[in-house]
C-alpha cells in the first residue's frame, strides 16, 4: 500500500457515475477530494470513516491547504488518540456539494462547460453517503470498522448505518440528530437569506466575479452563535469592550463578542463557497431519517447489526440531548447494541471539536471493544 | 440462601459485590440481560466474560456510563423512573435492578417496567428491617446509618426504604412468582426464615406469571 496512490494526504479522484440522487437527478461522474491516514490492513478490516460537519472538509488531521491551520479533529485522530493511524486506516472525504475538491455547485457542469451554480441538483445527506460508498469501492474497502462524526458528520454516520448496514460494524454519532427541527431549519434559512440578499450573489452566478462574501459572513456569524452556549459566550466575552476604554457611541465592533463574530465571518469566506453553503444547509434541513423509513425511526435500523455509540453535550442547544435520546430509543426498539452518554461541557454544540477528555475516553473504549 | 454453590467462590465473580455475585451465578449462559442502574458495568462485564451474556445497561450517572462504555459495554445514560418506558416488551431474558429499587421515585412502576421488558427480573435491595437498623431506630431514635445505608437522611439517595417482608407482601399482592430468593448478611448467606431480621441484603428472582422455573438450582424458598 505505500506505493498505492489511492491512499495518502490530499487525494483526488474522478469516479464514474452515474450517481442517482434522492431528488431524482443524477450526476454523470463525481469528483471526490479525500485523504487517508494509516495503512489498510491485509484483510481490509481496519478502516474508519470520519465524516465532517457542514463547513468541515477532508483535512481532519492535516494542515488546511488554504488556512494553514491544523486539522479540525486533531484531538480525535492521531497517535494515542481514539482514532489512531497506527492501528486504523482513517478516511475523511469532502462531502458531495462541498467545495474542497468534491463535486459541488462550484464544479464545472460537463453539459455547459460553466460552473453548476444553482443548476447543481439539490442533494441529501444520503446522497453524500452514497458518494462516499463509491469512493470506498474505489479504495477496495468492503466494510468499515467504524463510521464516526459530529453534527452533520453524525447524520452521515446514522445514514451510513441505515443505508449500508452490512458495511458498517460500528457508528459513533456525536452532538447530532436524526432530523432537523423547525428551529434548525429556521437558523439555516436566515443564513441562506443572508447569502441571497447579497447583491454579489447574483442568483448564484458569481464565479466569474466577486463572491457574495458579505452575505456569507453574516450567515456564518448567525450560525456560529448556535454552535456556542450562552454561558460559554458570557465566560469568553461577557460585556467586555474590544481594544477600547469606553463605548464609541457608534457601530464599530465595540464589544469583544462582535469583533469575534466578525472575525469568524471574515475568515470563513476565504475558505468556503457560498453556494456550497446553500446546498449543504439544504441537505441538512431535508434530513429526516424516520421519514426515509415510513415515519418510524426504529425501522431505519431494523436490518442493522451495527454497534452504536451516541454522545451529546449538556450545553448543546442546536442538537440537544433529547435528539440523541430519540435515536437511542429507536435503536433500543430495534434491538441494536447502543451506548449513550450526555457529557458535561461548557462549549455548546462545538464541544465535539474541542477538548472534552471524557468524550475521547468513551469513544476509545467503544472502538476498542470492536477490535 | 437457596440454590447451588457459593457464587462468591466462582471464578470471575469473586470481585463482585455479594448481591451481584448471586445474580451473576444465576443468570443463564448466553441470555440477553438489561442491567438497570448498572453503575460502572462490573456485573455486565462479569456476565459477558463468564457467561457469554449479551448485556445492556442503563445508568443515571454520566461518569459511571463513561466508565462502562470505556470497558466496551453497551450502556445508556438514563433514569429508571423515565427511560424504561422506551424498551419494547419481552426484549430481554432478564432485567436486573440491583440496589436501585429504593432510590426510584416509584418502585412499583419500575418493577412493572422490569417485568414488562424482561421475562424475569432480579431485584436486590438493602433490608430496612435488619436488626441493626431496628436497633438504631429503637434505641437511638435516629434514622439508621449503617454499612449498607451509609448516608444521613438528608443526603441519602434511598428514598423508598423497603424490608424483606414488605417486598414479599408486594410480590404476593401483585401475583408475581418468586423463582428464587437469596439473603445475605455481611456477604454470607442467611436463612430465608429469619431473613427479615437477619439479612442485610435480599436478592429476588421474579417472574410475571406462575410458570415452571427455568433454573433448577433456584428452588424458590421465599
Amino acid at each position: 500500500m505505500p506505493d498505492d496512490t489511492r491512499f495518502g494526504l490530499a487525494r483526488h479522484v474522478r469516479l464514474p457515475g452515474p450517481l442517482a440522487l434522492d431528488g431524482g437527478a443524477s450526476l454523470a461522474a463525481i469528483d471526490v477530494g479525500y485523504e487517508t491516514y494509516g495503512t489498510l490492513n491485509a484483510d481490509r478490516s481496519n478502516a474508519i470513516l470520519v465524516c465532517h460537519a457542514l463547513t468541515g472538509d477532508q483535512h481532519a488531521a492535516s494542515n488546511h491547504p488554504r488556512t494553514g491551520k491544523p486539522g479540525w479533529w486533531q484531538r480525535m485522530i492521531g497517535p494515542g488518540k481514539p482514532v489512531d493511524p497506527a492501528r486504523h486506516c482513517v478516511i475523511c472525504i469532502n462531502v458531495l456539494g462541498s467545495c474542497m475538491g468534491s463535486t459541488g455547485p462550484a464544479s464545472i457542469d460537463p453539459a455547459t462547460g460553466a460552473a453548476y451554480a444553482m443548476r447543481f441538483p439539490v442533494i441529501t445527506v444520503r446522497d453524500m453517503v452514497r458518494a462516499q460508498a463509491l469512493l470506498l469501492d474505489h479504495l477496495g474497502i468492503p466494510r468499515l470498522r467504524a463510521v464516526i462524526g459530529g453534527s452533520m458528520g453524525g447524520m452521515q454516520a446514522l445514514s451510513w448505518a441505515a443505508t449500508f448496514p452490512e458495511r458498517v460494524a460500528a457508528a459513533v454519532v456525536i452532538a447530532s440528530t436524526a432530523r432537523h427541527s423547525a428551529q434548525n431549519i429556521a437558523f439555516h434559512e436566515v443564513g441562506r437569506q443572508a447569502v441571497m440578499a447579497d447583491p454579489r450573489w447574483a442568483g448564484g452566478d458569481y464565479y466569474d466575479g466577486d463572491a457574495p462574501t458579505a452575505g456569507l459572513a453574516v450567515a456564518r456569524m448567525a450560525a456560529h452563535i448556535t454552535y456556542l452556549s450562552e454561558a460559554g459566550l458570557t465566560h469568553k466575552f461577557g460585556r467586555r469592550l474590544q481594544a477600547r476604554e469606553a463605548k464609541s457611541f457608534g457601530f464599530d465592533a465595540d464589544f469583544q463578542v462582535e469583533s469575534y463574530l466578525r472575525h469568524q465571518g471574515i475568515t470563513f469566506v476565504d475558505r468556503f463557497d457560498a453556494n456550497s453553503y446553500l446546498y449543504i444547509t439544504r441537505a441538512m434541513d431535508y434530513f429526516d431519517l424516520a421519514e426515509e423509513h415510513g415515519g418510524r425511526l426504529a425501522d431505519a435500523f431494523r436490518r442493522s447489526a451495527t454497534r452504536f455509540c451516541l454522545v451529546s453535550f449538556d450545553t448543546d442547544w442546536l442538537y440537544p440531548t433529547r435528539e440523541s435520546r430519540a435515536i437511542v430509543q429507536a435503536l433500543n426498539a430495534a434491538g441494536a447494541p447502543v451506548s449513550f452518554v450526555e457529557l458535561a461541557s461548557p462549549f455548546g454544540h462545538d464541544s465535539f471539536l474541542l477538548d472534552v477528555p471524557e468524550m475521547n475516553r468513551v469513544i476509545d473504549g467503544f472502538l476498542r471493544a470492536g477490535e | 440462601m437457596t440454590g447451588g454453590g457459593h457464587p462468591w467462590k466462582e471464578p470471575g465473580l469473586g470481585a463482585l459485590r455479594p448481591d451481584l455475585a448471586v445474580i451473576a451465578a444465576h443468570v443463564a449462559a448466553g441470555a440477553r440481560v438489561l442491567d438497570v442502574g448498572c453503575g460502572d458495568g462490573a456485573l455486565m462485564a462479569a456476565l459477558r466474560d463468564t457467561r457469554q451474556v449479551d448485556a445492556r445497561g442503563l445508568e443515571l450517572d454520566a461518569t459511571d456510563v463513561a466508565a462502562a462504555v470505556a470497558r466496551g459495554l453497551s450502556v445508556i445514560q438514563g433514569d429508571a423512573d423515565i427511560d424504561l418506558a422506551g424498551y419494547p416488551d419481552d426484549s430481554f431474558d432478564y432485567a436486573i435492578l440491583s440496589q436501585t429499587l429504593q432510590t426510584t421515585q416509584r418502585p412499583d412502576r419500575v418493577l412493572d417496567q422490569l417485568l414488562r421488558i424482561g421475562r424475569r427480573a432480579f431485584v436486590s435491595f438493602p433490608n430496612f428491617a435488619h436488626w441493626r437498623v431496628r436497633l438504631s431506630l429503637l434505641w437511638g431514635g435516629r434514622m439508621p446509618v449503617t454499612r449498607l445505608l451509609p448516608m444521613a437522611w438528608y443526603e441519602t439517595p434511598n428514598i423508598h426504604h423497603v424490608t424483606v417482608d414488605d417486598f414479599r407482601a408486594y410480590v404476593a399482592e401483585r401475583g408475581l412468582s418468586v423463582e428464587g430468593a437469596w439473603f445475605l448478611n455481611r456477604g454470607r448467606p442467611t436463612s430465608a426464615a429469619a431473613a427479615n431480621f437477619r439479612a442485610e441484603h435480599a436478592v429476588f428472582l421474579l417472574r410475571r406469571t406462575a410458570t415452571p422455573p427455568i433454573a433448577p438450582s433456584s428452588d424458590g424458598a421465599a
